[in-house]
């Protein structure tokens, strides 16, 4: 196939991933949410169980008034929404759904930390809008997002350190290929830092003190409305997605299965980020908020030491192994 | 010889065992460049001019954002040169929690929005001089180490992890360890100069 055209593809694909899988999570929660708390949920809009609420939502966002408010920083406010998005389609080309090279979107040598720093990127969104939008409640959100972003960036990369080191490369196709079933308890501490720390990073409930209602109304988003609210709200889903997509490359094994890994390893991939998607939604309806003392605690007291423990259990396991 | 010469040699020695091959026989010289060389230029003047609005901006919030648009030039001026580890370790580390911590700061001390008309400094031909004092020594220490070495860049990336972890570990372990060292102290120190000021307070 020509060059050009098969990139062209690859990205194509990527792009209507991109938009697709997010929208499915969030109709996903709108649904399970709903039936954990003795409700229906959404049951009108396109007929068979309201499976099209959030176009409906899309639609409606889409009419609203786009308002920038007269003291806020108006190229800052306008640009935020996309720093805020961009970094995740990025990171989702990197992410291998099956086996050999025709299965990513773009093979990247040093692929964790490719991922890890895109992501990264994607808080200046939070930052930018908060600062930018001239309101108190804005910045408190914009500084929460801050120190949270800090506090839980170390574990994060010393969790994705220990995968590197299980499997001697740092290239997400790489980790794959070298993958073994029993990397799975051998790296289980790891990857509970790693999710946990993700969620943080994307200020999912517990972990969503930059965005407590209670107090501080929506945190950096508060003077947004219509669209780009639409792209921040569009933001976290998609992380909610390459999260779950990052922690099922890293350590569940993502294409390998119990059978069929050559044919139908995508499927097995799916089938473990809708299961991760699954918890995410499930610890939002089951978890109060974390206090930002808690949140700063977990990640400095408990987190980085777990994954300092489990990267010396990795080096010690590498070194008996070899 | 200076220090920084005799640095600068190390350098080049173990650079050209790294990159022991012949130079490019397809490179034809200054004056027709390639497509990744224009690039490169173009680019790296997109940096520079990032990091001169980065300092002469009279707003502290946008000075920060022009700082991640330098920084991410500096990134792309890495994949260039197809060093592509150093590249994202670079985003990963300055636009990621460096700028973070950068603008951390500036929301704790409620940066205004709109021109600060303090923000500037008496002291601003001093640190010009310093700024260009080092830019020089920075160029002249690597003119003087790579003179004539041409990288070949349509080859296989010279800069992967691999070579790098590799280059790393067996020929700049001494620098690597005593960089550690330097961190710890900075971060013994911090946890000192904090717990002191909570004393005072109780």
């Amino acid at each position: 196939m020509n060059d050009a055209l098969d990139v062209a593809l690859r990205l194509v694909i990527v792009f209507a991933v991109f938009m697709v899988l997010p929208l499915v999570v969030g109709q996903t929660e709108h649904k399970v949410m709903a039936h954990m708390q003795g409700r229906l949920g959404p049951m009108y809009a396109g007929g068979f169980h309201g499976w099209a609420q959030l176009v409906a939502d899309g639609v409606k966002f889409a009419q609203k008034e786009d308002i920038v408010p007269a003291e806020a920083d108006r190229r800052i406010f306008q640009l935020a929404p996309a720093v805020a998005l961009l970094p995740y389609l990025l990171v989702l080309v990197a992410v291998p759904i099956g086996p050999g090279e025709g299965a990513v979107g773009q093979v990247v040598d040093a692929g964790i930390f490719f991922v890890l720093a895109v992501m990264g990127v994607g808080v200046l969104g939070s930052l930018m809008a908060g600062w930018a939008s001239a309101n108190k409640f804005s910045l408190l959100g914009g500084l929460r997002t801050a120190a949270q972003l800090l506090a839980y960036e170390l574990p994060m990369l010393l969790a994705a350190a220990s995968v590197a080191m299980a499997a001697g490369t740092v290239s997400l196709p790489g980790i794959l290929d070298a993958f073994e079933w029993w990397w799975l308890p051998w790296q289980i501490v790891g990857a509970l830092v790693f999710f946990v720390a993700g969620l943080a990073e994307l200020q999912r409930p517990p972990f969503d003190m930059p965005v407590a209602d209670s107090e501080i109304i929506f945190g950096a988003y508060t003077e947004y409305t219509g669209l780009r609210f639409a792209l921040f709200l569009l933001a976290e889903y998609a992380g909610i997605v390459v999260l779950c997509a990052l922690t099922t490359v890293l350590f569940l094994g993502g294409w390998h299965g119990p059978f069929g890994a050559d044919g139908l390893g995508w499927v097995w991939t799916l089938l473990k980020v809708a299961v991760l998607a699954f918890v995410v939604i499930w610890l939002r309806v089951s978890y109060p908020r974390l206090r930002e003392d808690q949140l700063q605690k977990l990640a400095w007291t408990t987190l980085i030491p777990l994954a300092l423990a489990q990267i010396a259990l990795t080096g010690i396991v590498k070194v008996a192994i070899n | 010889m200076t220090l920084a010469a005799t640095a600068a040699h190390s350098a080049h020695s173990a650079y050209s065992v790294l990159a022991a091959q012949p130079a490019n026989p397809a490179h034809s010289g200054f004056l027709s460049p390639t497509g990744i060389e224009i690039a490169f230029v173009l680019v790296g003047i997109a940096t520079l001019g990032a990091a001169l609005v980065t300092v002469t901006t009279k707003q502290l919030v946008h000075a920060a954002l022009w700082l991640v648009v330098a920084l991410g030039g500096l990134a792309v001026e890495y994949l260039l040169l197809t060093a592509e580890f150093i590249a994202w370790v670079q985003v990963l580390i300055y636009v990621g929690s460096v700028v973070v911590l950068l603008l951390f700061g500036l929301m704790l001390t409620k940066a205004p929005i709109g021109r600060s008309p303090d923000a500037d400094s008496g002291n601003r031909w001093a640190a010009l001089a310093v700024a260009a004092a080092s830019a020089g020594a920075l160029v002249w220490v690597v003119v003087d180490a790579f003179r004539t070495t041409w990288i070949g860049l349509d080859g296989p990336a010279q800069g992967s992890t691999e070579v790098t972890g590799s280059f790393l570990f067996r020929h700049w372990v001494l620098p690597f360890e005593a960089l550690s060292v330097l961190l710890l102290a900075a971060l013994v120190g911090a946890i000192v100069l904090s717990r002191k000021r909570g004393k005072e307070q109780s």
